[in-house]
């Protein structure tokens, strides 16, 4: 009857190796970047001369969903879900632009941190409604969906206002080597900033513990309230990021929210997140992103129609999740 | 170490909570000595999990004072709990799964040397710390939270059930631990079922019953187990049941063939091996404690779930359900406790009733208003459900509810009525309008096969009882002779005559050597 206990220590794991069971822990990641790696031939094959321009170009495109992404993956690890993401983004961003127009640079770098500020702001009232009404997440965030939309449009009423110099340098050319654009590095030194850290933190444990098994978290003395809350502001916070983007690369501040909360679900779903929470982490999404985008882009260089472009793009996702569920499935029998 | 006055490392004094109308607690008390392995014992519904509850800060009491060390303490969560010196290891263990054991252990901040050293004990040596708890087996989880919690050294150590599904070496390995920690600086709240334990480790036991501490035995005494269970059953209401109607009752034809036998049905690792039958016209009681394969049982039966070996016979012919529908095809429905499993809360009485009978697949026409109506309409008249409301099933009260769920049965027709504790949560009037419809259906030629957790609903209702532990049918009796005590003692699997803790131990977990690994979650 020992055999239970001592065989289970040494069969999955120890024998194996630490290389093998990094494959299988980031396995979703891994397939992920495949893809990803098999698209960037496809768009080559397809627009023989896809070069440097075309990845900064998708960059510079991808930067504000792949942040909203990561704001939306805050929300799912917890087991939440932000729907107000895209409405945080407008307002933030109206807010960065009226605040920077007609300032000093100097000036916008404070204007930058408030805004950052301001998301942790809007975050944490969005996850202190829900743990505290215990109205459901999905209901509480559509309706500061709402809320957040409507803010925007009281602070700019139409697009305007203007960015900082300096902030739009930031995203836009190359870095170094030419392959390299600046907003690529913008994105990962940003998440890698904030989000690593906090990965590695008893506050990132216990992000993933209330999103794994809520009861066995309490019971392991985490403050499940705490943490639902602080999950809602890190979605807050990268929400502004993704605002603050929205500005640096366009100029101006539009109150009006794009379609960023419901791809940022499907950026989630499709970059191995679980939508009931605890497993999965921020690099899939993003490089979801990148793949729905480029997707996008080799179906416009094909001259497909883009009404057909957006079915497809539909249709990918489903079969990418199902495929990779089935994969995993099959693996833990 | 100082305790305090009173030399009571724990104490809580007149604890007590209630739940809207529902006294869990009116007056709780535990008093836990240094050193000491202390049980706290109770029937279901004894007010024990609430106690735990509240010990360890998972809810506030509404009144009582909770002293660790002299002084008062109130614990709001258990982390706070945790700082307080109190840490408990439940029957689920408490480790993520989505995270590997290393940054579990960083969660609760507990120490990995000491960890480590407990895990070597307890016969986890070569535990990888990397390894994800989703990828280990239950039992090893179990071991490895009982681990963490022994690594911090606290005062007071709560096992609330923990060796329920447990193997058997690791039960003993795990009693082995508890033993040696007799008499030394902590404590242990030991909780469990398994009187055999209770005599094995134990130096006191407290007993609940109905929300009140009724008594502290000292399990060194010769006749410890028989005052914990008289204390747990408290006075025995004589009036129910009338003697002579008693030995009349199971007096059926021999000739009769069974309704349905079951044979040796088992399923993962809490159903092992049951065996019986149902004749028509017999009401058959079955007793557990809690976690006994029971649920299992009950919801092979009924088509929820499929047994992974032995047969289910009705009327003559092997049958296999795939599906709760099929099932009710062979008249064999089910009452659960919970009626929101049942009925649809939002949905008016008529509708609750004819779903059964006009949902299956192939009449998903129109509903025959005309034919249903009469059905209906008797069914409610013959359970006498209050159908004042005349509107939502959720506005209907608890003992209304679980007479709709019976009447559907009722009105569509049904052989075999499998009611698993049918009135839980009832209040007593409805409860005594439930027994003789349970023996007035099998009357009508119907089997009924009732589970309860309460003891004195055998007499009131069956023919027969039989009672399981463990997994396995340990006990069957007439009604006659099936006495509260005498079903209580048999639930813990303690023989008439009172058995040596030793050899029950060894002759109950023998068998359970062959209980298969679980998939952890």
């Amino acid at each position: 009857m020992s055999t239970t206990v001592d065989t289970a220590m040494e069969s999955p794991t120890a024998s194996r190796g630490i290389f093998n069971r990094f494959i299988r822990r980031n396995g979703w990641t891994l397939g992920l970047l495949g893809i990803l790696a098999l698209l960037l031939v496809a768009t080559k094959i397809i627009q023989p001369n896809y070069g440097p321009a075309g990845i900064q170009g998708l960059a510079i495109s991808v930067l504000p969903l792949a942040l909203a992404a990561v704001a939306q993956t805050c929300a799912v690890l917890a087991r939440g879900i932000d729907l107000s993401i895209g409405s945080m983004m407008a307002l933030t961003s109206v807010v960065a632009a009226v605040l920077m127009d007609e300032r000093s640079e100097g000036f916008a770098m404070l204007v930058v941190f408030g805004v950052m500020l301001l998301g942790l702001v809007l975050g944490a009232i969005n996850g202190s409604l829900v743990v505290f009404t215990r109205v459901p997440d999905i209901v509480v965030t559509l309706a500061m969906l709402f809320v957040w939309a409507g803010c925007a449009l009281l602070v700019l009423s139409t697009p305007g206002g203007g960015s900082a110099e300096w902030l739009g340098q930031l995203t836009r050319g190359p870095l170094l080597s030419d392959w390299v654009p600046k907003a690529a590095v913008l994105l990962i030194v940003v998440v890698g900033v904030i989000w690593v850290p906090i990965r590695r933190s008893r506050l990132g444990l216990s992000l993933y513990a209330v999103g794994s098994d809520p009861v066995a978290a309490f019971r392991s003395g985490v403050s499940v309230t705490w943490t639902k809350i602080f999950s809602y502001m890190l979605a807050g916070l990268f929400s502004a990021m993704a605002g603050l983007t929205l500005t640096a690369t366009t100029g101006i501040g539009t109150p009006v929210p794009g379609p960023y909360t419901l791809l940022s679900v499907a950026a989630v779903v499709l970059g191995g997140v679980s939508l009931a929470g605890g497993r999965g982490g921020v690099f899939g999404p993003v490089i979801a992103v990148v793949i729905l985008s480029l997707i996008r882009t080799d179906m416009t260089f094909l001259n497909v129609d883009t009404n057909l472009a957006t079915v497809a793009q539909g249709l990918i996702l489903v079969g990418v999740v199902m495929v990779g569920s089935l994969i995993q499935l099959r693996r833990e029998r | 170490m100082t305790t305090s006055s009173t030399g009571y490392l724990l104490e809580a004094t007149d604890v007590s909570k209630r739940y809207g109308a529902v006294v869990a607690l009116s007056s709780a008390s535990l008093q836990v000595k240094p050193g000491e392995v202390h049980a706290l014992m109770g029937a279901n519904g004894a007010g024990k999990s609430t106690l735990v509850k509240i010990l360890t800060g998972g809810v506030r009491p509404d009144a009582g004072v909770i002293q660790v060390r002299g002084s008062e303490r109130s614990a709001h969560s258990p982390a706070e709990a945790r700082r307080g010196g109190l840490v408990s290891v439940y029957q689920e263990p408490a480790l993520i799964p989505d995270l590997d054991i290393g940054s579990n252990l960083r969660l609760t901040q507990t120490p990995v040397e000491p960890f480590r050293d407990w895990a070597q004990r307890l016969g986890l040596g070569d535990l990888d710390l990397s390894a994800m708890a989703r990828e280990l087996p239950l039992a090893s989880l179990r071991i490895i939270d009982l681990a963490r919690a022994l690594a911090i050294d606290p005062d007071v150590l709560m096992l609330d059930e923990m060796t329920a599904a447990l193997p058997a070496n690791l039960t003993e390995t795990v009693l082995g631990v508890v033993n040696e920690r007799r008499g030394g600086r902590g404590s242990i709240i030991f909780i469990s079922h398994r009187m055999t334990e209770i005599a094995a480790v134990c130096d006191r036991a407290t007993v609940l019953r109905e929300g009140e501490t009724v008594g502290v035995v000292d399990v060194a005494d010769p006749d410890s187990a028989d005052r914990i269970v008289e204390l747990m059953l408290g006075e025995i209401v004589e009036d129910l049941a009338d003697r002579d109607e008693l030995l009349t009752r199971g007096r059926l034809d021999p000739g009769i063939s069974p309704r349905l036998q079951v044979k040796g049905l088992a399923a993962a690792a809490r159903l092992r091996d049951v065996s019986f039958d149902i004749r028509p016209g017999e009401v058959v009681g079955l007793i557990a404690l809690e976690g006994q394969g029971q649920d299992e049982l009950f919801d092979i039966l009924a088509g929820s779930e499929r047994p992974m070996s032995g047969e289910i016979v009705v009327d003559g012919r092997q049958v296999s359900f795939r599906h709760p529908a099929d099932a009710i095809a062979e008249g064999m429905v089910f009452v659960p406790a919970d009626r929101a499993e049942a009925l649809l809360m939002q949905r008016s009485v008529r509708e609750n009733i004819a779903l059964p009978f006009s949902v299956r697949p192939r009449n998903w026409g129109p509903v025959p208003r005309g034919r249903e109506k009469p059905q209906v309409d008797g069914a409610v008249e013959r359970l006498q459900i209050d159908t004042r409301a005349q509107r939502e099933v959720r506005f209907l009260s608890g003992g209304n509810q679980q007479k709709v769920t019976i009447a559907r049965w009722v009105a569509g027709g049904m052989e075999t009525l499998l009611c698993f504790d049918p009135t839980r949560g009832i209040d007593i009037r409805t409860k005594h309008q439930i027994y003789p419809l349970l023996r007035e259906l099998a009357a009508a030629g119907a089997a009924v096969f009732l589970y309860t957790s309460e003891l004195s609903e055998i007499q009131l209702a069956c023919d027969r009882a039989i009672v399981m532990f463990n997994g396995e049918i340990v006990a069957e009796m007439h009604v006659a002779d099936a006495d509260e005590v005498t079903l209580l003692r048999a639930a813990h699997n303690l023989k008439a005559d009172a058995a040596l803790p030793e050899e029950v131990v060894a002759a109950a977990h023998a068998e359970e050597d062959r209980i298969e690994e679980e998939p952890s979650r």
